[in-house]
């Protein structure tokens, strides 16, 4: 164990100061973290597996293929490009799979509420019937939860669906359409599509990398036009869409007199029951019997996302604070689902009362307890794992909180949200976005999003999004990234006077936002389609995503997640920037990814290790759109005349007729 | 700083609200909740509620679901950090402004039922008019569509100075815009102090004192949505149909000057979902961000002499003033300005002296563009009350001019003449009458002066026809007898040509869409026995416009085969209505009110509805206010007819039309006519007994009722009885 944190080996600094003070603290040295495995593991990552051309998909290898060199490509023949792509592709596979499962979860408790068989209720239905008119669903006189059966079990067709299309391509500006059509990547359902990846990367199948790359994008538009969009769609008209609140994060959120109980995972349906639970007289009765104040739910990762957007409930740490939420020693229980759990957190946890609880068939551990969750009997689920938390509290022994360390965030901006807070209800719509895009108070949009990891600096985030945002780039972030930012203050309002260019920063000052809005969890990227798709349709920024003065970026990416929602962007049209792929050990392979999907695309890859140069990429990629827009140099102001006036009315008059002639 | 603003407008929005509500309990209690609460004399109830939630607030009790609606509206203060996105919050305040003013004034209307004078003009006892009711807004509104104003300017409070008051109205004036006056600034209002420094304030000068409240802010927002409504086609309810219908064709904005209160605050947040900035001439914080606006939000400390200039620049607007070299100001604004009995210094014509008026065309050798004379003693040369002779004849060439054009070129005398400040023109040809006021005089007024303005404005408007103009004046009556003379049989001439065209005689009809920068689906269809329903537009007029401008509003219709001579269907005109309307009128008839009646956009003169009971057809004229037999006042009927819609047994029409031989044609001409207003009949008496006599009844005049015998069908069909009037016996028209 190592007492200087600060800079090991690997180069993984810890800036965060909260990570820092716990781990000063003498209780959380004797805690083995991620970053004391890097140091001790003594060897660097593979750097075959690093650049992608590790092929163990048949027992002939594994092989480990070098470029350009005869003798180094597979036992069969393979090449290192169409190494490098089946790997890819079985990543965004994964990553697929990952949201899939995650959605097919909460399109089944969308199913069962509208039943009346869980304790939630269809919250949003504006929601309801708008989605009900994207799949073709009457809503005219028909009671909520009838119409959200209808399309809960339409919404699960779309799973194992094996012919046709996916519903709501066609929520994408026309343009993609189009070019999904013509290139033959329409989804047809999504289960489908990770299997047909996984197939065709099999042993002897596809071995041609643009091929694969296109069953790859086909793939990872079942992602996020499929399943990240059914799950945040019904997860918001189930749990109510996320509006603007105030909530704190950092570890500084626990409390030493409460019984506090974290939430680790992905899916909602969990926590929503626990805080629904958490309410319960039986409950609030108990945790009084043991002395406490009250009983604090706290998120970690995505279920920490899911929770902070819709309830305002404090986010104690992110993935990279996993560990350390649990070094801490006042967490009475931690709850975890699927996805990003660590399986340190039960080592962590060894000597202390805190229990690891899994609540998911799927995902178990060896020394944690489990309590299956049943959605049938959600709210005797979470009071059994509520119960079994409180039990714990007055085994609590030593335990240090870094009260000081927290941050206080606004968050809660989905599309819905963005659409209403530039124009109020009555006017609502992207245009002042788009307006002041055009007249150059705003660069363009940059999406930060992803994971965490230990391999660089904890800061990485927030040194891109300082960059991008004193460039009047508004930010907007998911996942753990938009924890990151959070956590470093860039999600306070007060943040766009003190980190933005005057145009950004007054903007933000007239809406009265933050310059990094907090859009969801990592499966609401989705939302992010729909923003830019809004975009387009708003006018003034060309026809296409492609068009767009846009970027996202997946700094510290970690989870295969990050890749499929990478290329779901590329696939629609959004230039992506990572911090690395692995790809660069394939040369062809490399060169399709940055430069060759551009022109099915209109948007490509491309990756750089240093956070300023990745920042001053994104800049560079928002200027060529915005040259190619012609917004990219001062406009003069338009006085419209009574004849102008007559022009406005374009397209209903009378083609070549009076004022409707053009 | 937005933030400030915003903070302001929700607080200025509560106590609004507050305020409102206070009014609204006090007065249930005294009316109690079936109390009927109404705005005068509108079939828009109270027009931002029912333009923007559909809401129809008739009665007393209608008024608790809106001000619930209202603190819905309502977001929590904002906090001084770690606040929430405020911007929407505070437009849904200011909305929610709008709302609860529209209910206290309504309330205010209740208990102080003359509040207000409910005139065009000023009244001795009060300056302040109140709301326009639907005569006024249809009169004006139509300046909206056709482009005469491009919008508004509501002013809260004044400048202390009468005189930059005064120049600033007048430089708002020379922009076309209409001046909606509010509130006062430090004790002083805006109309005082102009009615002090002698300029005329009411409808007529486009100087509107709405109220000495804030809460009148709430008739200039009102006004637009009617707009919007009426022609438009903008439903009530579709929100954001009339709010961006507004913002992108009605250049409106609020002029703040001094203070600005919380309230005021409110209202202007409330302006800005309309797309109305606002302009401050004090130092408050700006917002400049573009979106919900065209340009900026908020804009403040401009002073005095730019804050007109930038006002408009800040609205987006662009107007084309051609400079006219005269000592006055020249202007579409001063068109309804009068020369009342005080201010008069002289006058001509209107049965005082001899006057008269023409144009005639002429060859292009005989004409010395620009030349303007006088014949005659100029004003300079008399005393006040000395009146004159006066004759003008306007002689124009141009290889384009056709005998055709030169009574469109003279019908402009009339308000070309008008936008003089300080001169009024009355009546046409050897009828007219001009009055100039003394303050015309003082800045150094000449007959020539005319003669100026229409050489210049006739060359800006029909430039593309007319390429050189002559003016000459007379104010001698020997030289004024000659011209009258002259004039005399140019009519004769005139008037004979007009009255041999009929639809038979020419191939060609016009479409007009002038109206579709405000109108966008409907399409008039103008015919030479059918003129344009708003009465401004006869074939002719067509004919003309489409020579100035062959891609103009105006264009040729082969009107191809009749196949039905009696509704008027012709193969042409409905395959271009068809297309012109993107299959929405596949088909119209050019004389029935039962079938495929012709569209309306909301502009029309008169309003035809059948009276099935009757079984006959009324005319209602838009002046006329009281009920008709149809159940419904005009302004309701003006529901049914407008908005671009085919609605059978309902249209618009034109005075004119009432004495064509194509009336009504498919139910039976001028004999399925039973009810017309008394004002009306009379206007046109002369010519509807000519029509009677034409069609071998002349007895028929006095079968066709008006108010006097009833307002019910029931009254009518008794009086027609009685008379034997024909329609009775005609077959069934519905």
């Amino acid at each position: 164990m190592s007492d200087e944190r600060n800079g090991c080996s690997s180069c993984n600094t810890i800036s965060l100061a909260s990570t820092k003070d716990l781990l000063n603290q003498d209780l959380a040295k004797q805690v083995r973290t991620a970053y004391d495995r890097i140091d001790s593991r003594g060897m660097s990552s593979c750097l075959f597996g690093s650049s992608g051309t590790c092929c163990k998909n048949c027992n002939m290898g594994p092989c480990q293929i070098i470029d350009g060199v005869e003798s180094m490509i597979g036992v069969c023949g393979a090449t290192a490009d169409t190494v490098a792509a089946r790997n890819f592709a079985r990543t965004i596979a994964a990553g697929t799979a990952a949201h899939t499962d995650h959605a097919r979860e909460m399109v089944r408790g969308f199913i069962a509420t509208a039943k009346g068989e869980t304790p939630h209720e269809i919250k949003d239905v504006q929601k309801l019937h708008a989605m009900a008119e994207v799949f073709g669903i009457a809503t005219e006189g028909r009671d909520k939860n009838e119409i959200a059966l209808e399309l809960g079990n339409k919404a699960l067709a779309e799973f194992g669906q094996q012919d046709g299309t996916l519903t709501m391509l066609k929520r994408a500006p026309k343009k993609q359409q189009a070019n999904w059509k013509k290139l033959g990547i329409e989804p047809r359902g999504i289960d489908r599509e990770v299997v047909e990846t996984m197939h065709r990367t099999h042993m002897g199948v596809d071995q041609e990398f643009h091929n694969i790359m296109l069953q790859g994008s086909r793939c990872a538009l079942a992602d996020g036009w499929g399943a990240s969009m059914l799950s945040t769609e019904l997860t918001d008209i189930m749990f109510g869409t996320p509006v603007p609140r105030r909530a704190v994060v950092d570890l500084g959120v626990l409390k030493g007199d409460h019984v506090n109980v974290t939430v680790h995972g992905h899916e909602p349906l969990l926590a929503e029951s626990l805080c629904l639970a958490a309410e319960d007289p039986e409950i609030l009765a108990l945790v009084k019997k043991v002395g406490a104040k009250g009983l604090n739910l706290a998120g970690v990762c995505c279920t920490g996302n899911e929770i902070l957007m819709r309830r305002g409930i404090p986010v104690a740490g992110s993935f990279i604070q996993q560990e350390m939420v649990l070094a801490t020693g006042a967490v009475e229980a931690m709850v975890v689902d699927v996805q990003c759990v660590m399986q340190s957190v039960a080592q962590v946890v060894k000597n202390k009362h805190t229990d690891i609880i899994t609540t998911n068939y799927r995902a178990k551990m060896p020394d944690a307890i489990h309590i299956q969750f049943e959605e049938h009997d959600a709210m005797g689920s979470a009071k059994k794992i509520l119960i079994h938390a409180i039990n714990n509290f007055k085994k609590r022994g030593e335990y240090y909180i870094p009260t000081d360390k927290k941050f206080d965030v606004v968050v809660g901006f989905s599309h819905e949200t963005i659409n209403y807070m530039l124009g109020g209800r009555f006017r609502q719509s992207y245009r002042p976005l788009n307006d002041n895009i055009i007249n150059g108070r705003i660069k363009g949009v940059a999406a930060i999003v992803g994971c965490e990891h230990y391999k660089y600096a904890d800061d990485v985030h927030f040194k891109i999004a300082v960059e991008l945002l004193k460039n009047n780039v508004l930010i907007l972030a998911t996942g753990c990234a938009a924890q990151a930012l959070g956590r470093m203050g860039l999600m306070r309002p007060e943040a766009a006077a003190e980190y933005c260019g005057a145009g950004l920063a007054e903007v933000c000052e007239t809406v009265g936002m933050p310059p990094v809005l907090h859009v969801g969890s990592c499966v609401d990227n989705s939302r992010l389609l729909i923003a830019l798709t809004e975009m387009v349709k708003e006018g003034g920024l060309g026809e296409s995503i492609a068009d767009l003065p846009a970027c996202g970026t997946a700094p510290l990416w970690m989870s295969e997640k990050a890749v499929a929602i990478g290329q779901y962007f590329v696939a629609s049209g959004a230039h992506v920037v990572f911090q690395n792929l692995p790809v660069t050990g394939a040369k062809a392979f490399n060169k399709y990814i940055l430069e060759g999907m551009k022109e099915e695309y209109g948007a490509c890859w491309d990756y750089e290790e240093d956070p300023i140069k990745l920042a001053h990429k994104m800049i560079k990629a928002i200027d060529g759109k915005r040259e190619a827009l012609g917004i990219n140099k001062k406009q003069d102001r338009v006085l419209f005349d009574m004849e102008m006036r007559r022009d406005l009315t374009s397209g209903h008059g009378i083609p070549g007729v009076g004022c409707g002639q053009k | 700083m937005s933030k400030i603003i915003c903070s302001a407008a929700i607080r200025g929005a509560r106590k609004i609200i507050d305020m409102a509500e206070e009014s609204y309990e006090e007065a249930l209690k005294k009316y109690g909740a079936d109390h009927e609460v109404s705005f005068p004399n509108t079939a828009y109830y109270l027009p931002v509620i029912y333009s923007m939630l559909g809401a129809k607030v008739e009665k007393l009790g209608d008024m608790k679901d809106i001000f619930q609606e209202c603190h819905k509206l309502m977001p929590p203060v904002v906090t001084g950090d770690i606040w929430l996105p405020y911007l929407a919050p505070a437009l849904d305040a200011g909305m929610a402004t709008f709302f609860a003013e529209e209910m206290y004034e309504a309330v205010r209307y209740l208990n102080t039922p003359n509040y207000y004078t409910k005139t065009e003009d000023p009244t001795a006892d009060s300056i302040w008019l109140g709301a326009a009711d639907d005569v006024i807004f249809r009169k004006r509104g139509v300046e909206f569509v056709d482009g005469t104003a491009p919008g508004f300017a509501a002013i809260m409070g004044t400048p202390a100075d009468p005189e930059v008051a005064s120049r600033i109205a007048l430089e708002l004036q020379e922009k076309n815009l209409y001046i909606f006056m509010h509130d006062q600034t430090n004790g002083l209002t805006m109309p005082d102090l102009l009615t002090k420094n002698n300029v005329q304030v009411g409808w007529n000068t486009r100087l509107v004192p709405f109220g000495q409240s804030y809460t009148t802010a709430v008739f200039a927002i009102g006004f637009a949505c009617r707009v919007a409504m009426a022609f438009g086609g903008i439903k009530p309810g579709d929100y954001k149909g009339n709010l961006l219908y507004n913002k992108d064709r009605t250049f409106a904005f609020v002029m703040a000057f001094g203070p600005v209160s919380d309230e005021w605050y409110a209202n202007a947040a409330g302006a800005i979902n309309w797309g109305f900035p606002t302009i401050s001439d004090y130092d408050i914080p700006e917002v400049l961000p573009t979106g919900i606006c065209t340009y900026e939000h908020v804009v403040s400390n401009i002073p005095h002499n730019e804050i007109v200039q930038k006002a408009i620049e800040v609205r987006g607007l662009k107007v084309n003033v051609t400079k006219i070299d005269i000592p006055m100001a020249f202007g579409p604004a001063f068109e309804g300005e009068r020369v009342r009995k005080d201010e008069l210094f002289m006058e001509c014509g209107g049965g005082r002296t001899p006057g008269v008026e023409v144009l005639i065309s002429k060859n292009m050798d005989e004409i010395e563009d620009g030349l303007v004379t006088l014949e005659g003693p100029d004003i300079c040369d008399i005393v006040q009350g000395q009146n004159l002779p006066l004759g003008i004849l306007v002689e124009v060439a141009g290889r384009q001019m056709q005998s055709d054009f030169e009574p469109i070129l003279e019908r402009q005398f009339h308000h070309l003449i008008n936008y003089i400040q300080g001169i009024m023109h009355m009546g046409q040809r050897n009828i007219m009458w001009v009055r100039i006021g003394k303050a015309a005089v003082e800045k150094g007024l000449s007959f020539k002066h005319i003669g100026v303005v229409l050489h210049g404005k006739l060359h800006q408007e029909f430039g593309a026809i007319v390429d050189k103009i002559q003016v000459k004046l007379y104010t001698v009556e020997d030289k004024v007898r000659e011209v009258m003379a002259l004039a005399t049989s140019v009519y004769t001439e005139r008037d004979l040509r007009l009255g041999a065209m009929t639809d038979e005689t020419e191939d060609v009809f016009y479409s007009c869409t002038l109206c579709q920068s405000f109108a966008p689906s409907h399409v008039c269809v103008i015919t030479p026995e059918r003129i344009g329903m708003c009465g401004a537009y006869n074939w002719l007029d067509g004919k003309a416009s489409y020579q100035i401008n062959p891609t103009g509003p105006n264009q040729p219709i082969e009107k191809g085969e009749c196949t039905d001579p009696d509704n008027g269907y012709y193969v042409g005109i409905n395959e271009f209505v068809n297309q012109a309307s993107r299959g929405a009128v596949p088909e119209v008839s050019c004389y029935s009110l039962m079938n495929n009646p012709m569209t309306a956009c909301g502009c029309f003169e008169a309003i035809a509805a059948m009276l099935p009971t009757c079984n006959g057809i009324m005319v209602v004229n838009r002046d006329f206010l009281g009920m008709t037999p149809s159940g419904m006042k005009f302004t309701s009927l003006a529901g049914m007819a407008g908005g671009g819609n085919q609605t059978p047994g309902f249209m618009g029409v034109s005075k004119h039309y009432m004495t064509s031989n194509k009336l009504f044609k498919a139910e039976g001409g001028l004999k399925r006519v039973v009810w017309l207003p008394k004002m009306l009949k009379e206007e046109i008496s002369e010519k509807l007994k000519e029509v009677c006599k034409n069609i071998g009844m002349p007895e028929l005049y006095d079968m066709i009722a008006t108010e006097e015998q009833g307002t019910t069908e029931e009254e009518i069909l008794k009086f027609l009885k009685e008379k034997g009037h024909p329609a009775l016996e005609m077959e069934s028209a519905v």
